[in-house]
Formats: C-alpha cells, structure tokens, sequence
C-alpha cells in the first residue's frame, strides 16, 4: 500500500495501517478504563514481540518477492532444541536453537536460488517437513525449563520496561536501517520490483534471496526461544498457524506480495494493529473467536481500499 | 505451458523413437515416480500391495482428493484457495450440528448451500473486485475458523442416534463392493475432468489461468470464469464434508484445520504449475495417491509416523524442480 495520496499534501508520507492503529488505540482507550496504562502498553509489546521479530525477517523476504510459510515451524524447533538441550549446557541450548534457524533459512534461500522452485513450494515442504523433524526430536513430548534463570529471562524487566519489548524495538530499528540504509536493503527491493532487471545491472539475485531467508529464520529461532523463555516451556506443535498471524501482519503494514515494496515502519503498524486488537477485545471481553472474523474482515478491507487508492497498474486488464 | 506438454506426449504409437521415449518418460515423470515408489514399497512390506491395504488408502486418501479436485480448478485458472481447510470444518461442522435439529436431508441441503455462499464471497472478492486471491483467502480462512468457533461456542459437536440414520451412507457405505467416499471422488475427478478437457468452458479456464489478457481481449468473461472455480472449489469441500461428516458421525471445532497444504501439496506433487494456465485432474489424483501410499507405506515399514512429513518435503521439491530442469534443459538456475 502507498502513501495515502492526497491525505496530506506536500512530501509527508502516512501509511494508512498507522492512522487505523491510532484510531484502535483511541477507540480501546475510551471503551476500556484499563487499556490506557503503561503496565498495558509494555504487555501489548510483550505480546506481539513474537510475531512481530519473525514479521520484520519477512517484510525483507517479501520485499523481495519470495515468502516464507515455514517461520512456524522454524520458530517450534528452535524453542524445543533451547528447552531440551539445557540439560547439557544453557549456551549450547541457545546457540543451538539460533543456529538450527540459521541453518534451515540458508538451506530454503539455497534452494530458492539454485532450483528456481516457487518459494511458496519450497517453504510449503519445509513447514511439512520441519514440523516432522520437531516431533522425532521431541518424541511428541513437551519440555519444561527446568533452569531458573531461563524462564526468568522472558519476564524480567530493564526499569520499567520489559525486555522482550526493548529486544523487539532495537531489532526493528537496526532492521529498519538495513532496509533503508545499505546496499543489500536496496538490491532486496530492486529484486522484488523487476528481478531480470536486477541481473542485467549485475546484482546477484541468489544471494540476495538467501541472505534474507537467513534473515527470517534466525529471528523465527530468536522469537521460538524468547517466546520459551517467556513460558518456561516448549511444545511440539508450538507456532503452529503463526506463519498465517506473520503474513496477514506484514500485509496489514502494506508490504506487497508482488515484491519491490514495502517497509518496516509499515510492519511494525501491521503487528501492533493486530496486537492492540487482540489485547483491547480481551479487555472489552469479546470472545477470542470474533478476533478471528474481525482480523479476516480487516485484511480484506484493506485490499479494497489499497485497490481503490491506487490506480490501476497498466499490468491490468480492465473489463 | 499447456501446448509445450501437449506437443510431447504426441507420439504415434508403434514408432516410438528414442527421443520420443525420453520425452515419454519426462511428461509423464510423476506416474513413473508412483510405480516405482509402489514397487519399492511392495518389496520391503508385504501387506502393502494386497487389496484391502490398497483400499483403505484410497479410503483414507478420498476427502483430501475431493478437495484436491476442486482447488485443481481454480489453481489452473490462476488463483489459489487457501481457505479450504476451514471451509471444511464449517460445512462438516453445519452438517454435523444440523442433523439432529432439523433433519438429514435439510441439513445437507443448507449446508451445500452455505458452503457454496462461502464459495461465492471468495469469488467475487478474487474475481470481481480482482484482489489478491492469496491474501483473500488467507483472511477468509481466519474468518471462517472464527465463524466456526463462534458457531460451535468452542464445543465439538455429533449425532445422537448414529445406528439408524442413512446419512451413514456418505461416509460408511459401499456399492457394489466400492466405499462410496472412493466413489465420489473417482466421479468428481472424472466428471471435472472431462469438463476441463473437452467442454469450451474448461478451455476458458485454461485460456484465463494461462494469460489473463489475452483471455478478456478474445471475448472471455474472465470475471465469471474465475468467480465460478471457487463454487466449484466450494462444491468440492461440501462433498468431502459429507463424507467426513458422515464417516465420523461429529466433528471436532477445528477438524480439516491445516487440510489446505495438504491439498496444496498433492497438487504440486502431481506436477500442477501454482502460475495457472496447466495442470489436469488426474495428475492431482495421482499427486494426491502418492501422498497417501507414502504415509501407508512409510507406517507398513515401521517408521515413525512422522517421516512421512520429512519425506513428502524432499519429495516435493525434487517433483517440481525436476520438471523445471527439464523445461529449462539445464539442473541449476544460471543466475548467481
């Protein structure tokens, strides 16, 4: 979604998903006395923190054109390898963890690059297949932390503010720079807005490709192990459906699917839409099912309006 | 894409060249691929090829084969669904709940008719107001998920009296020997098929999957073609409702949850191009059986169930990247 045109003159740019976020945000403060505290902001931060680190990894992966439907799977291995490993050592359980999300990123950016398969194929196999992988290793148990300072780690707070949130905010703002700053954030966007283009001007499009893979996997492995340092626990089936929750937030934030666009600014709007949403129907008591259709019927809405806003590429056929 | 696969195939019989042996065995990789596949299994197991092991995998294989099907359709008009899956648990769901309160017969009659509504509304989002058909269906899975919930109040539903009901019949019950489930699938599949293949409206979806512009510049109503392979997907999931349905006599609230990869993965194993414009019915029937005698296979061997999943990752990106190399004539893509 571009800038709302015409919503301010000038060179100031709005995204459209931030001025819904402020209008939620004054809805739930008016509607709920217990929206509006700061022990409830820093909660709503906690609570998208997860799904928002692996939407920051896959703004940049859909800015380049791909998608990944495996951060899910990446995010439940990685929890289960930083709970079941601690028994041998806390840093090899992490160090572990991080890695396996490493590793199964490269391994979807390589064969991306190399095969020329649909990423939406590849990844589709891989959130299969990594789920299997989960449930061999896990033996479809759940495991339980049993080192204390694990578990603290995913409430503790730095002052006043809790530190899921400030790792989620420091990791968007450097994701942000890398976007708008370097070189690779650059070449991502000319790959996803004309990739034989971005070969003939000489840049390397596979690499490009597998770099963000990486990306997106190592924060799914850092969001698996915070979102299991926060419960003190990891079960097989854990991030199941989340790549769904990732997408639809990155969508909400006007990244494209068609590549070449997108920001993080917008992401961050998207996940905090969904979170304040989620967190202010829980306060008003609306059952956690409605979120469900609200969520549905939002994303839908914004298509239209971003289909209306914008006028018809050329690409498309008018009848 | 479709005439390419068309020209190889065409092969006089009787004089079959080495080069049209070749080409032979690259259209037709995934059938080749499946015997192979029964052969090796056949030999490590030996229950595996008897008749009732056959059965019961067709069996079990039906209700993700009738949706298969369905989505085939609008995937060789250029869109994809990925609300199936909560669609299923909807239909089965309404059809379960209404049995008991007002009867078999009306309960599948709405039921069919909701189902398609549901059809209906991802139709003219995708095909009317022309929005992306991933995301519109993304969403719509969210929403129906919550529909179903909302409508269940988060509790699973059944049927009281499960002995003396026809409804059975769907689910449980054989002709002439054959489980009406692999019934309704082999005639769906045939049916759709034969409607793909020689009828002009099949080639309008072909023609509108393959290049959308030229589709409307020669006179095809694109809007209506792409709005009705969602009824026919939304038909589909009804039918493989019923059979569920009826087969398990209830319905848990998130039954057919994660049905739509499934589905996505038997087409793609089946060599069905996700751009539109290729793919037939019967290579998805296959994709679909290859899944299921994996899964057989793989549990007959004595593996851990969940290998098949591990399997069925390596399976489906070796299916389509092969069939890539092969239009491309080269293994590794050149760009660096």
């Amino acid at each position: 979604m571009t800038s709302m045109k015409g919503f301010f003159r000038g060179r100031a740019k709005i995204q459209p998903i931030w001025v819904f976020v402020i209008a939620l945000f004054i809805f739930f403060s008016v509607m709920s006395e217990y929206f509006l505290s700061f022990g409830n902001i820093s909660n709503i931060l906690v609570q998208t923190s997860t799904i928002g680190l692996i939407a920051l990894g896959m703004t940049f992966v859909m800015i380049n054109g791909n998608i990944d439907l495996s951060v899910g799977a990446i995010l439940g291995l990685s929890a289960s390898l930083a709970v079941g490993l601690q028994a041998i050592s806390m840093t090899l359980a992490i160090l572990a963890a991080l890695v396996s999300g490493i590793l199964l990123g490269a391994l979807n950016g390589f064969v991306v690059w190399k095969t020329g398969v649909n990423a939406f194929i590849v990844t589709l196999g891989a959130m299969l297949g990594v789920r299997g992988l989960i449930f061999l290793y896990t033996g479809e148990q759940s495991f339980f932390a049993m080192n204390f300072a694990f578990a603290d780690f995913g409430t503790s707070t730095i002052g006043p503010v809790p530190v899921l949130a400030i790792i989620f905010l420091i990791c968007a703002l450097i994701m942000h720079l890398v976007l708008t700053r370097t070189s690779h954030g650059r070449n991502t966007f000319a790959v996803g807005g004309n990739p034989e283009a971005s070969i003939d001007a000489g840049i390397r499009l596979g690499r490009h490709m597998m770099i963000n893979f990486i990306i997106v996997g190592f924060f799914a492995a850092l969001a698996g192990v915070l979102l299991a340092s926060q419960m003190g626990a990891a079960t097989p089936n854990l991030g199941r459906d989340y790549e769904l929750w990732v997408i639809t937030a990155v969508v909400l934030g006007g990244t494209k699917l068609t590549g070449g666009y997108g920001s993080i600014v917008g992401t961050l709007g998207g996940v905090l839409a969904i979170g304040i949403l989620r967190n202010g129907m829980n306060l008003m008591q609306v059952p956690a099912f409605y979120v469900l259709v609200i969520l549905g019927a939002i994303l839908i809405s914004v298509l239209i309006i971003d289909k209306k806003l914008n006028a018809p590429s050329a690409k498309e056929v008018r009848i | 894409m479709a005439s390419t696969e068309q020209t190889k195939v065409v092969v006089p019989l009787g004089k079959l060249s080495k080069a049209g042996v070749l080409s032979f065995l690259s259209a037709q990789g995934i059938l080749i691929f499946f015997l192979i596949g029964m052969f090796v299994f056949s030999f490590f197991s030996e229950q595996f090829l008897s008749q009732s092991n056959i059965m019961t995998v067709v069996r079990q294989a039906s209700i993700i084969g009738i949706i298969a099907v369905g989505v085939t359709v609008v995937i060789i008009g250029g869109n994809l669904d990925l609300s199936v899956g909560s669609m299923l648990s909807f239909s089965t769901v309404l059809v379960v709940d209404l049995h008991d309160k007002i009867g078999p017969t009306n309960a599948i009659l709405l039921m069919f008719a909701l189902t398609l509504m549901i059809g209906a509304v991802n139709g003219f989002l995708i095909g009317f107001l022309r929005l992306n058909s991933l995301i519109v269906t993304l969403a719509m899975l969210s929403a129906i998920q919550g529909f179903v919930l909302i409508y269940s109040g988060g509790q699973n539903v059944d049927i009281a009296n499960q002995e003396n009901t026809w409804f059975a019949f769907f689910g449980r019950g054989f002709v002439g020997g054959i489980a009406v489930p692999v019934l309704m699938f082999g005639l769906l599949a045939i049916l759709i098929q034969v409607v793909m293949s020689y009828t002009g409206y099949g080639r309008r979806i072909f023609a509108v999957g393959g290049n959308p512009m030229a589709a409307v510049y020669s006179g095809i109503r694109k809007n209506w073609c792409v709005f009705s392979t969602y009824l026919i997907s939304a038909f589909c999931v009804a039918c493989a409702a019923l059979v569920l349905g009826s087969r398990v006599m209830g319905s848990q609230n998130n039954v057919g949850q994660g049905y739509e990869l499934l589905v996505l993965a038997g087409i793609i194993l089946g060599g069905t191009s996700l751009l539109g414009g290729a793919g037939s019915i019967w290579k998805t029937v296959i994709g679909v059986l290859i899944l299921g005698f994996i899964q057989n296979g793989l549990l007959l061997m004595g593996y851990p169930y969940y290998i098949q999943w591990i399997v069925t990752w390596v399976i489906i990106i070796l299916a389509v990247w092969l069939d890539l190399a092969n239009k491309r004539k080269r293994l590794f893509t050149s760009h660096s």
